[in-house]
């Protein structure tokens, strides 16, 4: 089963045309994830590795019967682009872009509420249901199929803990990747939820960082909601305050978004909280 | 980017908000220029992006010119939490009656931005949290259709305004939100506003902080950028489309992704090192941003050692590999740090080629990595 992403998803490719778009498409397609239609304005017409291309998402959903969209489009376009897959009925919407205005994602995050699409990121390295589909930018030969559901903020850090997971034969169920800025479309408790309700999946993984308090509300949830057993990580222990590490949303202000605090929150639901990535694959190993 | 105060008031000026008369000096005579031609007494602000400026000494009241003078003086070229004040405002003394706080933020839960408010302004915002949450309060604003008068209203009257301050506060407070909202901030806070006993409200300090990620669509503001409060390592991070955070350990981190950078630098301390920086170099960098990388870590006196960690994805090993040699190339061998390099992910079996005759210790994984890299630093004299 899995959630979010299987070998049913029909994928459109939204900046199919631009450099990353057309590269990751070459891996998704590899990764033998079901990519049936590409969009990007002017060039309707055009193929990109086998897949056609149209010029806007309404049309490609008419044609081709797209259901999930990555997106791949410049920073300055792409909130546009999240809205104009939601008004073309795009159930699922994973935006890759980095550096969307945060404002933008304000306009965009309240026009979705009024629609039926989930949108994951942005700033995310997409969704992987291993042996499945694989939707977004992470390299696809270190998940292997599993019981292991993962959720992340950040990209990188969810391969490492992903390898390590791997590395010792525990397979993932399937790994999203929530994105790292201050505005994402889908947080902690919604994978949560999904997680418990999959029964392919009988282990989580959350990684977090410092910024924000989803990890808090994701403790409470987890307390209350959750009867399989989470494993977590968080990032910035050592981070200073006031000062921006990288991601947009990885900042602690006013003393809010410690690593600590979130630590704390986690362990006094009880969970186990590992000190680094392969710890995490070590206390998923002693439970399973 | 966070704008100094005398920048955030120019902006508010423009929309409409009062804040008292003054100008920028950076040196002491100007600041007597300035506080001549205002005439009263003035208030001689430090110009820095830190908190904390008053009890640092950083805001001084002068009762006349010659006065003004000495407290420029003494202001300019002070340190506030680490950085040197070049500039400082002089300002107008406004007579308070009432204090109030007024921000904007973006509510992340929410998706929307928030406006607060407080009866206990000309304090921080985070301290009144702590204290009297209860003397706080808030609202989500709608982008679409922005701050509505009855939401200004509803505010004023929370903070139990006299009837006849509801309309210029509603005022202050939708001037307040269009700044937010054209300029693409992600804060802005006036602290305090003052309303004076003859009714007036003034922005007497205030911040704003703009979204890096929409600056291309605000030329003009980009520009407002205070190159003087930059170091020579930030600058160059800038310059590279590096993010680098300086921190005061000696084993210097190059990874790639924010979080496994944070997790480099904390695991790291989990073996009792000590992290001299956060750096990320981003997705896909090329041998060149990989150089100028370390090299910032190279101009960093503290370090002893340098730990790199990539997950190779778009970034390719190799061409990280390529990058470390250039620089431990060019560099003269009594220079030469002890470099801990964990390659994985795509094509590190060439990055690992690359580097196969450099003077390097490789780790198979991030544990190894940290713990040879601080037990290098233990080993390595302090210079």
């Amino acid at each position: 089963m899995a959630i979010l992403v299987s070998s049913e998803t029909r994928l459109l490719v939204q900046g199919i045309t631009g450099n990353e778009g057309s590269f990751h498409t070459r891996r998704m397609l590899d990764y033998g994830t079901q990519v049936v239609a590409g969009v990007t304005p002017g060039k309707g017409g055009e193929w990109v590795h086998g897949v056609p291309v149209f010029d806007t998402v309404r049309e490609a959903v008419q044609t081709t019967g797209a259901d999930t969209s990555v997106i791949y489009v410049p920073a300055a376009f792409a909130a546009d682009t999240i809205m104009e897959a939601a008004d073309a009925g795009i159930g699922l919407i994973v935006c890759i872009t980095e550096g969307i205005p945060v404002l933008d994602m304000v306009r965009a995050a309240q026009f979705l509420a009024g629609t039926e699409s989930r949108l994951i990121g942005p700033n995310c390295p997409g969704v992987i249901t291993p042996g499945q589909a694989k939707v977004g930018i992470m390299p696809g030969h270190i998940h292997m199929p599993g019981p292991v559901g993962v959720v992340s903020r950040s990209g990188t850090l969810t391969y490492e803990v992903v390898k390590a997971l791997t590395d010792r034969g525990l397979g993932q169920s399937t790994a999203v990747g929530i994105g790292g800025d201050p505005i994402v479309g889908t947080t902690f408790v919604d994978i949560l939820r999904m997680f418990e309700a999959d029964p392919a999946t009988t282990h989580i993984v959350l990684i977090g960082e410092i910024g924000g308090s989803d990890e808090e509300r994701a403790a409470q949830f987890i307390a209350t909601e959750v009867s399989k057993p989470v494993t977590a990580f968080i990032a910035g222990r050592t981070a200073p305050p006031g000062q921006r590490m990288g991601h947009a949303g990885a900042i602690i202000e006013g003393g809010e978004g410690t690593a600590r605090d979130k630590i704390a929150a986690l362990e006094a639901a009880g969970i186990r909280v590992a000190r680094h990535p392969a710890e995490v694959a070590e206390m998923v190993a002693e439970r399973i | 980017m966070k704008l100094h105060e005398y920048q955030s008031k120019r902006i508010f000026a423009k929309y409409g908000l009062a804040v008292p008369q003054g100008n920028v000096a950076t040196t002491p005579l100007e600041a007597r220029q300035i506080a001549h031609l205002l005439g009263g007494p003035v208030v001689v602000k430090a110009q820095v992006l830190a908190g904390g400026r008053g009890k640092a000494g950083g805001v001084q009241v002068a009762q006349d010119a010659a006065a003004a003078e000495d407290a420029a003086r003494r202001i300019i070229g002070m340190t506030i939490k680490g950085l040197t004040v070049h500039k400082v405002l002089v300002e107008q003394a406004a007579s308070i009656g009432q204090e109030i706080y007024l921000g904007i933020v973006i509510d992340r839960a929410q998706r929307k931005p928030a406006m607060i408010v407080s009866a206990e302004g000309g304090i921080e915002i985070e301290e009144v949290a702590r204290t009297s949450p209860d003397r706080i309060f808030r609202l989500l604003v709608d982008p679409l259709h922005g701050l509505m008068d009855y939401q200004a209203r509803n505010l004023a009257f929370d903070l139990g305004l006299q009837r006849g301050a509801i309309r210029q506060f509603t005022a202050v407070a939708r001037g307040l939100w269009r700044v937010f909202a054209e300029n693409d901030a992600t804060l802005a806070e006036i602290n305090p506003l003052v309303i004076t006993p003859d009714g007036q409200m003034i922005a007497v300090d205030g911040k704003i902080t703009l979204d890096d990620n929409a600056l291309f669509r605000h030329r003009e503001l980009n520009e407002s950028r205070d190159v003087q409060e930059e170091t020579e390592s930030q600058r160059q991070a800038r310059q590279a489309d590096l993010s680098y955070v300086k921190l005061d350990g000696d084993i210097g981190c190059m990874v790639n992704g924010a979080g496994l950078a944070m997790a480099t630098m904390d695991i790291i301390d989990l073996y009792g090192g000590r992290p001299a920086n956060f750096l990320d170099i981003g997705g896909g960098a090329k041998a060149d941003k990989v150089a100028a990388a370390l090299r910032i870590i190279l101009a960093d006196p503290n370090v002893r050692v340098i730990l790199v960690n990539i997950f190779g994805g778009i970034t390719r090993c190799d061409e990280v590999a390529r990058g470390i040699l250039d620089v431990i190339t060019e560099l003269p061998v009594e220079r030469r740090l002890p470099l801990v390099v964990r390659l994985v992910g795509a094509n590190e079996d060439e990055g690992r080629q690359v580097l196969a005759d450099a003077d390097v210790v490789t780790a198979a994984s991030l544990a190894e990595a940290a713990r040879q890299a601080v037990a290098l630093a233990a080993r390595q004299p302090v210079m």
